[in-house]
């Protein structure tokens, strides 16, 4: 959490004394630390080292920028979902500057910045919310008198890195679709001469933001990041090839119309528009709100808000996606969905189904317990044959 | 005394960017001036659209008020398109909305209010014991011992002995306008860290039916969360006992924690019953329809509007009397300097503020990106007060029950209802029965299907060959933070005009042609101190007694400098 809800970490305290006071075992640590493991994708040889770090480190300063945004993204973080020890690697960060929760307003707020822009010179994380609005010299978004962008330039100087937290300081998100009236870009297109991270997502989860960090603070870099400046250990999978709904895809068993037949057995969403296939994030392993349940859990097609420009590429939301390849036969879904009206392969396509789900029970199990031994759960690795029909799509 | 200038930017624990300009004359605020400096065009981007597609970037107008949007453009679409959702949607809705209001105002009141109040360092002194006996003679609450006090004490202890303060860095600790004893200090400080484990556990409602929380998932024509008790993927018997279990621990929550916290903090506030009063004009468009949002008088909030802190008089809402002025906002009118309806409005974005770097603001004729909504000429406040002083006025029963019994134990008169004090404590009232209320809207969910009615969406209406050439449609919704309206127009199945009209417009509108002030600039000079010009904690009292969103209230526009035909309500 970002606030001291947990006891405190004083400021000689390493994190190892820091657990040992707070009454967390040895164990829960070590079972955390390999879980951090499988999320970032790294080998299990890793948790040593991981746990090395997380036990020597001390708070770091943390300077959180909201700039033209709607707040979402400091709503998901305040619901990271991790108890107790999840919380703990939130609350590893002194957080100095964040409007949402801070308690100085005004002079004293600013001078919290100042400080803390001067006492971490050069060693602090910057974590940007919000787009920066170019047109009209800036004045769509002023804090204090001054433009978000010349802010936003000024506090970046001194980070260490720069955190890009979801779709607006991503690429501008929802002011940045046509036609982009304030001229709304993202973060990196301003700051150049600093590593930007992009957590994508309209919010994303708070727990890619947990584990990016943790990354950061373990490995004193950032993670691996894909083409679009994301980090690969979240981003790098297509929803469509972790979805506990693919088999009904591959079966041809589809959602035709919201609460149809379909709807209430829980069938694929492609056909009322789920842009799962071309849409690349850990929805469906992380799951959203302490695993509670993800968009197309609850019945929704995905919207494919961690791609750049989705607003606009993703729209209508409710129209099929066109020509999305199926698994293991090259066939679209328009060809299975055909062959199975007529009706001759409905009874292996049930049994299919029946067999090839995930369950949503023993996959959270899976994801749970994964982590404590190993690198990426299987769900988190893609077969030969769908790494090429995603390729192809690229 | 000389006239002292203050200016609070930012204005921090809010939504968005607000900026607060002030004069101060013998430790009284005189003048106030309120700009919101951040704007976004989302209307404009709306247009060409797929109407079903509305509601989602509605939605991304807030991310705290993250439902509000979303129905309120649902509601104007199925207006527009004459669509009646299920009466299962329509609970879904209500248990959806009516979870953000009890998450959104206790987080309002611990996370972003508080700390106006609660002063953080006092509650070392405290003693646990006795923290623990107060708490327990005011509430059966579990966790008030003194072994949990003790804690939660010595946590504060370690933290700010570690002298890396974070998030209450340069607090206005110790400030004479801090009247709580260090032992309520500790319960408030206490309760703090409780709502943030709260708030993440009871806010998952919005998971299980829209899939995540920031920005639930919903639907034109009614909820995409299919009902089958018999399957994994649906809404089943598993995931209504997990509602079921977020809907009594929120009630508990408000009942045992936030509601009695707020009457005790209150009691030591009593002066704040006389300041921060403002415009006296109330607007409530009502909300949680029991049947369908096109039958008012189902509303479990009332509708309608009072004038002058009359409240032997509800008056009719009727949408014809709103206009807006941009006497002081950046923006121009064709005809100058009047006020417009809606449906006829103009939106010329033209800044004149002064170039950035700027000191001050509050000499400019124009000085906001805030339009200045009027009702039949009034400035009018929106939110909890509102609609307590609507359905109070209007006789609704339990909102009497609740505002007699709050004003017996503060032992003031209804009009310390008109004030800073009497705002958050609407906030705490409406609370309090709208959590009583889930269980009602579950109830019926669970019955109806119960009955065999699993139908959770409208689905002949979606395919737009369905739909009429041209047709248009209101959604009307009254937010957490208060009034809200959307409007579609809606041609050859696309979007070609979409208006909001936001709580937080109305809110934090400054001067309009006649020179009126607007809520916030009135309720600063409404008896209103201001000890410390450099410790505006005053000023934050009242701004955050309503709730400020600013990304809502300025979403508007289109500042390429094309005119947006405003549409008209039907």
């Amino acid at each position: 959490m970002l606030t001291p809800q947990a006891t405190p970490w004083s400021r000689d305290e390493s994190l190892g004394m820091h657990l040992e006071r707070r009454g967390i075992s040895r164990r829960d640590f070590l079972e955390f630390c390999g879980q951090m493991a499988a999320v970032l994708g790294v080998s299990s040889l890793a948790v040593p080292r991981i746990a090395e770090a997380m036990e020597t480190l001390k708070r770091p300063s943390v300077i959180w920028l909201q700039l033209q945004e709607c707040t979402g993204c400091v709503e998901s973080v305040i619901r990271t979902s991790e108890p107790t020890i999840g919380d703990l690697v939130l609350d590893v960060l002194s957080l100095d500057y964040q409007h949402t929760l801070m308690a100085a307003a005004g002079d004293a707020a600013e001078k919290a910045l100042t400080d803390a822009r001067k006492a971490n010179a050069g060693k602090y994380l910057l974590v940007v919310t919000g787009s920066v609005p170019l047109n009209a010299n800036g004045i769509y978004t002023t804090i204090g008198g001054k433009t978000a962008r010349s802010i936003l330039e000024e506090t970046a100087k001194g980070a260490a890195a720069v955190i890009a937290l979801g779709a607006c300081a991503h690429w501008g998100s929802v002011q940045a679709s046509k036609p982009n009236p304030t001229g709304a870009v993202g973060v990196s297109e301003i700051i150049r001469d600093k590593p930007v991270v992009n957590i994508a997502g309209c919010p994303p989860i708070a727990d890619v933001v947990t584990a990016t960090i943790v990354h950061y603070l373990t490995f004193n870099r950032l993670p691996a990041l894909d083409a679009d400046g994301r980090p690969r250990f979240a981003y790098q999978n297509r929803i469509h090839d972790q979805c506990p709904r693919r088999a009904h895809y591959d079966a041809g068993q589809f959602v035709r119309a919201f609460d149809d037949d379909g709807a209430r057995k829980g069938y694929c969403l492609y056909e009322v528009g789920c842009k799962g296939p071309a849409t690349f994030s850990p929805c469906p392993i992380f799951m959203w709100n302490s695993r509670t349940s993800w968009p197309i859990g609850a019945g929704h097609p995905c919207i494919g808000c961690t791609e750049r420009n989705f607003w606009d590429t993703m729209t209508p939301f409710y129209n099929r996606l066109p020509n999305v390849a199926g698994i293991a036969v090259e066939h679209t879904a328009d060809i299975i969905g055909a062959s199975l009206a007529a009706g001759a392969l409905a009874g292996v396509a049930a049994h299919a189904a029946a067999t090839g789900i995930y369950q949503i029970r023993s996959r959270r199990s899976a994801v749970q317990h994964a982590g404590a031994v190993s690198a990426p759960p299987d769900a988190l690795s893609k077969t030969p044959d769908r790494e090429s029909a995603h390729t192809g799509e690229d | 005394m000389a006239i002292t200038k203050i200016v609070v930017d930012p204005i921090t624990r809010i939504e968005g960017h607000l900026r607060i300009e002030a004069q101060t004359d013998n430790g009284k605020i005189t003048n106030a001036w309120a700009s919101a400096t951040q704007f976004r065009g989302i209307e404009t981007i709306l247009q060409g659209r797929d109407p079903r597609d509305a509601w989602a970037f509605a939605q991304r107008i807030c991310g705290v008020c993250t439902v509000v949007h979303a129905v309120a453009s649902c509601r104007a679409v199925e207006d527009a398109l004459d669509i009646r959702i299920p009466a299962n949607a329509n609970s879904i809705r209500n248990l959806v909305l009516g979870m953000q209001f009890v998450q959104d105002h206790v987080i309002h009141f611990y996370h972003l209010h508080a700390l106006d109040w609660v002063d953080v360092v006092s509650a070392l002194k405290a003693d646990p014991a006795k923290a623990a006996q107060i708490a327990a003679s005011i509430s059966p609450w579990p966790n008030n011992s003194a072994t949990h006090f003790k804690e939660v004490q010595n946590r504060v202890k370690t933290f700010v002995g570690s002298g890396q303060l974070g998030i209450f860095t340069n607090g206005y600790w110790g400030h004479p306008a801090y009247k709580l004893p260090p032992e309520v200090n500790l319960i408030a400080v206490a309760h703090y860290l409780e709502a943030l484990d709260w708030q993440r556990d009871v806010i998952r409602l919005h998971t299980i039916f829209g899939g995540k929380n920031p920005h639930p998932n919903f639907l034109v024509g009614g909820m995409a969360s299919a009902i089958n008790l018999d399957e994994d993927a649906t809404i089943n018997s598993a995931r209504l006992a997990d509602v079921q279990g977020m809907i009594s621990r929120a009630q508990r929550f408000v009942e045992q924690v936030y509601w009695p916290d707020l009457v005790a903090i209150a009691g030591y506030y009593k002066d704040w019953a006389a300041v921060g009063g403002g415009v006296g004009n109330y607007l409530a468009v009502g909300e949680f329809p029991e049947t369908d949002i096109r039958d008012l008088a189902s509303l479990y909030f009332p509708r309608g509007v009072i004038l002058n802190k009359d409240l032997s008089k509800v008056l009719p809402y009727d949408h014809n009397g709103v206009s807006e002025s941009v006497h002081s906002s950046w923006y121009d009118y064709e005809k100058g300097d009047v006020g417009l309806h809606p449906y006829e409005g103009e939106t010329k974005p033209h800044y004149t503020g002064p170039e950035p770097p700027w000191t001050y603001l509050q000499e400019q004729t124009k000085y906001t990106w805030m339009k200045a909504p009027r009702y039949n000429g009034h400035p009018m406040e929106v939110g909890p007060l509102a609609r307590v002083l609507v359905a109070y006025a209007s006789g609704h029963k339990e909102v009497r029950a609740m505002a007699s019994d709050t004003l017996k134990a503060l032992n003031a008169p209804p009009a310390a209802l008109f004030s800073t004090l009497g705002r958050t404590a609407a906030r705490g009232i409406e609370t309090v029965l709208i959590a009583r209320r889930l269980t009602t809207w579950m109830d019926s969910l669970v019955n109806r299907i119960k009955a065999g009615d699993v139908s959770t969406f409208a689905p002949a209406k979606f395919d737009p060959s369905t739909w009429p050439a041209k047709a248009r449609g209101y959604g009307a919704l009254d937010a957490p933070r208060g009034a809200l309206g959307h409007w579609v127009e809606i041609a050859d199945g696309k979007i070609t005009r979409y208006q909001c009209v936001v709580p937080t417009t109305w809110n934090a509108s400054p001067r309009d042609d006649k020179g009126q002030v607007g809520p916030y600039e009135s309720a600063l000079t409404d008896n209103h101190p201001l000890a410390k010009a450099d410790q505006p904690l005053e000023i934050l009292r009242t701004i955050h007694s309503f709730d400020p969103c600013i990304a809502c209230g300025v979403h508007v526009l289109d500042a390429t400098g094309r005119e947006i035909t405003e549409v008209k309500v039907q």
